[in-house]
C-alpha cells in the first residue's frame, strides 16, 4: 500500500532521499517525464490528452519534521534541535531513527520520582533534551552520528479497519494522493506533479518547483490539522475527521483563488462527495509559496484530515482519503480555461 | 475627490474578496487609460502609453482592507472569526461589519472572561448576525466581511474605516485623470492582498518590469495624545518614506520625490516608519531589483474602523505624483 | 595581500544597510586588479566577473556572495537638539552606550554633512534603582552631537544615516576587534579568493557579488541571483563565535579555522566537496549544524529562479553586532585558501556529481 510505504520511509525536510527512492519507484510507468531538480524536487509530468496546453501544478510535499543533531556531550548523549515545527511536549518518551543507519534514539527526562510538584508542569526545551543512542563516549557518539546527522520518528503504519495510523502523514497522504491522480487515466491538460522538498521549514522546493513549471493554476494536497476531540468550549475543530476532504479558503500563508474553490465545491455538490472548509487562518501549505510565483497562481490547497498531525502518531480515514482522491480527480476533469476567466 | 474617497472607502474589499472594489475602480479608470487588464492574482493593471522617450513606472495603491473571516458557526447561529489582515480585537469590540451580500454583523465579547478587566482576545469574540441556530444562519466558514463605518468630512479632514488604502487608490485615480502629456510608460496598479502579504504588488510587478515604482499608501503619525514619537504630522503634507519596517527606499527615488515636492513648491515630510510595511516594499525585490519608494498620506488611527487623513495633504500628494510622473 | 590593513580599510568604512556607497567603491578599487569586468545593478549590488577558460566554451557560472551593508541608525526626531533614533537592521542597543557616530547630516546640503556624535542616555546617578537595572528602552536613547538646536534644526533631517565610528584594534594572537566585522570579513575572504584566482585557472565562471541589504532581509542576495542566474553558489558570512554566554552547540572556536554549515540550506554534495578539499590541502576547518534557515544570503541564494546548489562558509566572530566584534585572522585567511581551493578544483561537469538520483519514466 504507497501510503503505508510513504509513512514509513524517512525524510526529514533536507534530507528527503528515503521518501524519494520510493516515489521514483511508484510513479515509474505513471508519467511522461520524471526528474529531479537541483534541490531534490522530484518533478513529474502527465501530458494532457487533448489539445489544451493549460499547465495545471499539483503539489504535495515529501519532506517530515524531525530532529537534527548538533552536538554531543562527554556522556555521549546527542544535542539536538527541532527541524520544522517539532511540539517539544512530544519529545519525551518518544523513539526515534538516527541517521542513515536508523540507529534508534530515545529521549527521556528526569524521572517523575525525583521531581518537585511546579517542575512537573514546565515543558522541557529541546536546548535541554538530549538523544539517547546508546552511545558511552563523546567520540563514539561524534562517530555514529555526526554533526548534521537527522533523526526521524519511528511509527510503524498500522490498520485498524478504516482508519490507520503512522507518521509523517503531513504529508506522504497528499503524496499518496498525488500518485493515485497520476495512476488514472489522463487529464485534458499538462498535469505537472510536484513532490516538494523542505516544505516544513518554508515552503522552500514548491517555490522553485513553480517557477520552473510556470503553471496556470495549482492545488497543493496536504494531510491536515483535525482537532476533533473534545474540548470547553463549543469552537471549530478545524477539520474533522471522517468528514471529507477539506478545502482551505483562507490561511496563513494564501487566500485560495475562489474559482478553484467553488470547481471544487460545486463539484463535490454535484457528485455527492462529502467536503469540509478548514477553519480559516490556520497553518500555511506550499500554495503559499506556489501562488506568488512569478505573475501569480491562482490556487488551493484539498487536505485529507489527520489528528494529531506534527506527533510521532497520527490517525487518518481510509474514506477520506478516497474522497479526496475522487474529488480532485472529478474536480481536474471539470477544470479548463473558462474557470480560470472572470 | 472627496467624492471619489467616499465612494472607494465605503465599497466592500477584503483581502482576496475585491471584486466590489475592483469594480468601482475599473469604472473609474477606463476612460482614462490606453487599455486596463486584471492579472493572475486579481490586481487591476491600467495602462496609460508615454511618449516613448521615458521610463517604464509602476504606481501602486492596494485596494483591499483588512476585515474578518468566519471560522466557525456555533449550534447558536453565532459566527467565530479571524482576522483578514492587521485586526486588533480591541478595535472590534462593539464594531459592526458587512458581508459580500450585505448582511451585518454585530461584533460581540464574551461576558465570562476570567481576565475581563484586559483586552479581549479574539477567541472571546464572536459575530452575531441575528440567526437563531447553525442551519438559519446566513454566513458560514470562509465568508468574508469587513468593517462598516459611513465616510464623515470634516472641516479639513477625511474620516472613514479603509482610508488605508483607499486614499492611496484616490490619489492614483486622481492623478490619471489630471495627467496631460508624460514621457513614461505607466502602470498604474491597483492590487490585491497587501494586508497580508503585499502578494498582489509582488506578482504583478513580476509581470511588468518597471524601471521605477512608488507606491501610494498611509503611514502613522505622532500628533495624538500620549503618542510614541513620530515625526510625521498630519496637515504638513505627504510623507517621502525614508523607511520603514520592510525596507529602504532607494535613496534616488527618495531624491526625487524630495527634488519635485521642492520644484513644486509642495509641502512634505520626511518619514521613518518603526514597523509596518507597503507593496514598495515587494516591489523593490521583483526579479534583479526595482528602485522603489513611496508617497506616504500622514493618517491617524490605521487599522481601524475610523482612520484619518488630512484632505490637505491628500490633495498635495495627487500634486506630488503628477510632478514626479511630469519630469523625466 | 596584507590582510589586517584590508579588513581595516573595510571595517572602517562606511556602508551601512540601503546606503553601501562608500565601501562599495572601496571594494571596487580593491578588486579591479583581480576581475575581468564589474557593474553595479538596480539596487546597489557590485557584481565583479572573473572569466573561467577555455575562453571559448560555454562555462557554468558560479555565485560568490559577501554581504556588504552593515547595521546602523535612523534619525527619526529632534527634540531640543537631542536625535532620536531607530535601528537600521539588528542593531543591539545593550552595547551602544557611550558608542561614537556619525550622523550624515542632509537637510542644509543635499551632499550631507558628517557631523561627529555620541550615544547618549541619561546618567544612572538620576535614575531610580529599578531603571538601572534594565536595558534602556530605544525612546530613551539618544544621539547627542553637541550642537546648539537651532544648528541641529537647521542641519540635521528626520530620515539622516548615523554609521557606528569606530576604528580596528588589534588584540593579542592575531585577533582582531572592530564595528562591521560582520561582514567586511567576508569581504575580506572573497577578495583573498579573488586575488588566488585571478593567478590561477579555473574552469568556472566566478561572478563575486557584494550583497546589499542583507542585514534586513537578503534583499540584495535575492535580486542578485535572479540577475546573476548562477549554476551554484557560495555565500560568505560570519557565524557565532565561542564566548561566554554561547554554548559549544551554538559557537564555533575562534582559531580552529573556517566553517562549513550543514543542513538543509545547503547541498551535501558541496559540503562534502568543501571537506575534501579543506582536508586535501590542510585546512583545518569546523563543522556548524543549521537546521532550519541559515540567517545569510545562502538563504535566498538556494531559491532564486530554479534553485541554486548552495554552500556556506563562515567565520567565527564574537559579540555579533556589536562594534566589537572579534575574530581570528587565521581563520579568515583559511576560508579564502578554502575558497579558491574549491573554485579552482571544480571541474566543468561538477553539476553532474550534484545531481540526484533521477526516475526512470
Amino acid at each position: 500500500m504507497i501510503l503505508k510505504d510513504l509513512s514509513e520511509a524517512i525524510g526529514v525536510s533536507g534530507e528527503e532521499g528515503g521518501v524519494r527512492a520510493v516515489l521514483l519507484d511508484a510513479v515509474q510507468g505513471l508519467a511522461d517525464e520524471v526528474r529531479v531538480d537541483t534541490m531534490g524536487n522530484v518533478l513529474a509530468v502527465k501530458r494532457g490528452a487533448g489539445r489544451d496546453r493549460m499547465r495545471v501544478m499539483v503539489a504535495a510535499h515529501m519532506d517530515e519534521i524531525g530532529l537534527m543533531v548538533v552536538g554531543h556531550d562527554s556522556d555521549g548523549f546527542l544535542q539536538v534541535r527541532a527541524v520544522g515545527g517539532i511540539d517539544p511536549r512530544l519529545l519525551p518518551g518518544t523513539l526515534f531513527q538516527v541517521g542513515s543507519d536508523h540507529i534508534p534514539g530515545v529521549v527521556g527526562i528526569k524521572p517523575i520520582h525525583l521531581v518537585e510538584d511546579e517542575e512537573e508542569e514546565k515543558v522541557a526545551k529541546i536546548e535541554d533534551l538530549v538523544l539517547d543512542i546508546g552511545a558511552k563516549s563523546k567520540d563514539e557518539a561524534k562517530r555514529l552520528a555526526p554533526i548534521g546527522t537527522y533523526a526521524a520518528f519511528t511509527t510503524r503504519f498500522r490498520k485498524r479497519g478504516r482508519v490507520v495510523s503512522g507518521k509523517a502523514f503531513d504529508d506522504r497522504v497528499g503524496c499518496a494522493v498525488l500518485v493515485e491522480l497520476l495512476r488514472g487515466e489522463r487529464f485534458r491538460f499538462d498535469l505537472h506533479a510536484a513532490f516538494t522538498v523542505q516544505e516544513e521549514i518554508g515552503l522552500r522546493g514548491a517555490r522553485v518547483a513553480a517557477y520552473a513549471i510556470e503553471p496556470d493554476c495549482a492545488f497543493a494536497l496536504e494531510g491536515t490539522i483535525a482537532d476533533d476531540i473534545p474540548k470547553d468550549k463549543d469552537v471549530s475543530p478545524t477539520t474533522q475527521m471522517g468528514k471529507g476532504p477539506a478545502i482551505t479558503i483562507m490561511d496563513r500563508s494564501v487566500i485560495a483563488d475562489r474559482r478553484l474553490v467553488r470547481l471544487l465545491t460545486d463539484t463535490a455538490d454535484e457528485i455527492g462527495i462529502p467536503y469540509q472548509i478548514k477553519q480559516p487562518g490556520i497553518g500555511g501549505t506550499d500554495a503559499g509559496a506556489i501562488h506568488q510565483t512569478r505573475e501569480g497562481v491562482p490556487s488551493v490547497t484539498v487536505a485529507v484530515p489527520c489528528r494529531y498531525i506534527h506527533s510521532p502518531v497520527a490517525l487518518l480515514s481510509l474514506d477520506d482519503f478516497e474522497n479526496t482522491v475522487r474529488l480532485m480527480r472529478e474536480a481536474l476533469s471539470r477544470l479548463t480555461r473558462r474557470t480560470l476567466s472572470r | 475627490m472627496r467624492e471619489l474617497v467616499r465612494k472607494l472607502t465605503e465599497t466592500y474589499g477584503p483581502s482576496g474578496v475585491e471584486e466590489q472594489i475592483r469594480a468601482t475602480i475599473r469604472a473609474e479608470v477606463e476612460p482614462l487609460a490606453d487599455d486596463v487588464r486584471v492579472d493572475p492574482l486579481g490586481s487591476l493593471v491600467a495602462h496609460r502609453e508615454g511618449s516613448g522617450e521615458g521610463k517604464r513606472i509602476v504606481l501602486a495603491a492596494h485596494m483591499d482592507e483588512i476585515g474578518v473571516m468566519v471560522t466557525y458557526v456555533d449550534e447558536k447561529g453565532f459566527a467565530r472569526f479571524t482576522g483578514i489582515g492587521g485586526v486588533r480585537a480591541i478595535n472590534c469590540v462593539g464594531g459592526r461589519v458587512a458581508f459580500e451580500d450585505g448582511t451585518t454583523g454585530v461584533l460581540g465579547v464574551e461576558e465570562k472572561r476570567s481576565d475581563a478587566d484586559k483586552v479581549p482576545k479574539f477567541e472571546q469574540l464572536y459575530i452575531d448576525v441575528g440567526a437563531s441556530s447553525r442551519d438559519d444562519c446566513p454566513v458560514k466558514v470562509g465568508d468574508a466581511a469587513a468593517f462598516v463605518r459611513p465616510f464623515v468630512a470634516q472641516g479639513n479632514r477625511l474620516i472613514a474605516k479603509a482610508i488605508d488604502d483607499r486614499v492611496g487608490c484616490a490619489v492614483l485615480i486622481e492623478a490619471l485623470r489630471r495627467l496631460k502629456k508624460t514621457p513614461h510608460d505607466l502602470y498604474f496598479i491597483f492590487t490585491t492582498q497587501e494586508e497580508v502579504g503585499l502578494r498582489g504588488a509582488r506578482t504583478s510587478v513580476y509581470g511588468i518590469e518597471p524601471d521605477l515604482a512608488i507606491a501610494v499608501d498611509v503611514t502613522l503619525t505622532g500628533d495624538m495624545p500620549e503618542s510614541k514619537p513620530m515625526a510625521v504630522e498630519l496637515g504638513r503634507g505627504p510623507a517621502v518614506k525614508v523607511q520603514d519596517g520592510g525596507m529602504i527606499a532607494h535613496p534616488e527615488v527618495r531624491d526625487l520625490l524630495v527634488q519635485c515636492a521642492e520644484k513644486a513648491k509642495i509641502p512634505y515630510q520626511m518619514e521613518v516608519l518603526e514597523r509596518g510595511t507597503t507593496d514598495a516594499a515587494a516591489m523593490q525585490v521583483v526579479r534583479a531589483g526595482v528602485p522603489s519608494g513611496c508617497i506616504s498620506i500622514p493618517c491617524r488611527y490605521v487599522h481601524t474602523p475610523s482612520e484619518m487623513v488630512d484632505e490637505g495633504d491628500v490633495e498635495n500628494g495627487v500634486r506630488l505624483l503628477l510632478e514626479v510622473l511630469q519630469t523625466a | 595581500m596584507k590582510v589586517v590593513p584590508l579588513l581595516k580599510r573595510l571595517s572602517e568604512a562606511e556602508g551601512v544597510t540601503g546606503c553601501e556607497g562608500p565601501v562599495r567603491e572601496l571594494l571596487r578599487q580593491t578588486w579591479e586588479p583581480f576581475v575581468d569586468e564589474m557593474r553595479e545593478d538596480k539596487l546597489g549590488n557590485l557584481i565583479a566577473l572573473e572569466w573561467g577558460e577555455p575562453s571559448k566554451l560555454l562555462r557554468p557560472r558560479l555565485m560568490l556572495a559577501a554581504h556588504m551593508d552593515e547595521i546602523g541608525l535612523r534619525v527619526t526626531g529632534i527634540d531640543k537638539g537631542f536625535l532620536r533614533i531607530t535601528r537600521v537592521g539588528g542593531t543591539d542597543r545593550r552595547a551602544l552606550l557611550g558608542v561614537e557616530v556619525v550622523v550624515h547630516a542632509t537637510r542644509a546640503s543635499r551632499r550631507g554633512r558628517d557631523l561627529p556624535g555620541v550615544v547618549a542616555t541619561r546618567p544612572p546617578h538620576v535614575l531610580p534603582q529599578a531603571a538601572r537595572k534594565k536595558t534602556v528602552p530605544w525612546d530613551e536613547i539618544f544621539v547627542d552631537v553637541g550642537l546648539p538646536p537651532k544648528e541641529v534644526e537647521r542641519l540635521v533631517s528626520v530620515g539622516d544615516l548615523i554609521s557606528i565610528r569606530r576604528e580596528l584594534a588589534e588584540l593579542k594572537n592575531r585577533r582582531v576587534a572592530g564595528k562591521a566585522i560582520d561582514n567586511r570579513i567576508g569581504l575580506v575572504v572573497l577578495t583573498l579568493a579573488l586575488e588566488q584566482l585571478s593567478g590561477a585557472r579555473h574552469a568556472w565562471d566566478v561572478a563575486a557579488v557584494a550583497t546589499v541589504q542583507e542585514e534586513i532581509g537578503l534583499r540584495g542576495a535575492m535580486t542578485s541571483a535572479y540577475g546573476v542566474a548562477p549554476d551554484l553558489g557560495i555565500a560568505l558570512d560570519v557565524t557565532f563565535g565561542k564566548q561566554p554566554g554561547v554554548s559549544d552547540v551554538d559557537g564555533s572556536a575562534l582559531g580552529e579555522g573556517p566553517v562549513i554549515l550543514v543542513g538543509a540550506n545547503f547541498h551535501s554534495g558541496i559540503v562534502a566537496r568543501l571537506k575534501e578539499v579543506a582536508e586535501a590541502h590542510e585546512i583545518p576547518y569546523q563543522l556548524e549544524p543549521a537546521p532550519g534557515q541559515s540567517g545569510t544570503d545562502a538563504w535566498a541564494i538556494q531559491v532564486a529562479r530554479e534553485g541554486v546548489p548552495t554552500g556556506l562558509i563562515c567565520v567565527p566572530v564574537r559579540y555579533m553586532h556589536q562594534p566589537v566584534e572579534t575574530l581570528d585572522m587565521q581563520d579568515a585567511e583559511r576560508a579564502g585558501r578554502l575558497l579558491a581551493a574549491f573554485v579552482i578544483g571544480l571541474e566543468p561537469d561538477f553539476l553532474e556529481e550534484l545531481a540526484w538520483e533521477q526516475g526512470s519514466a
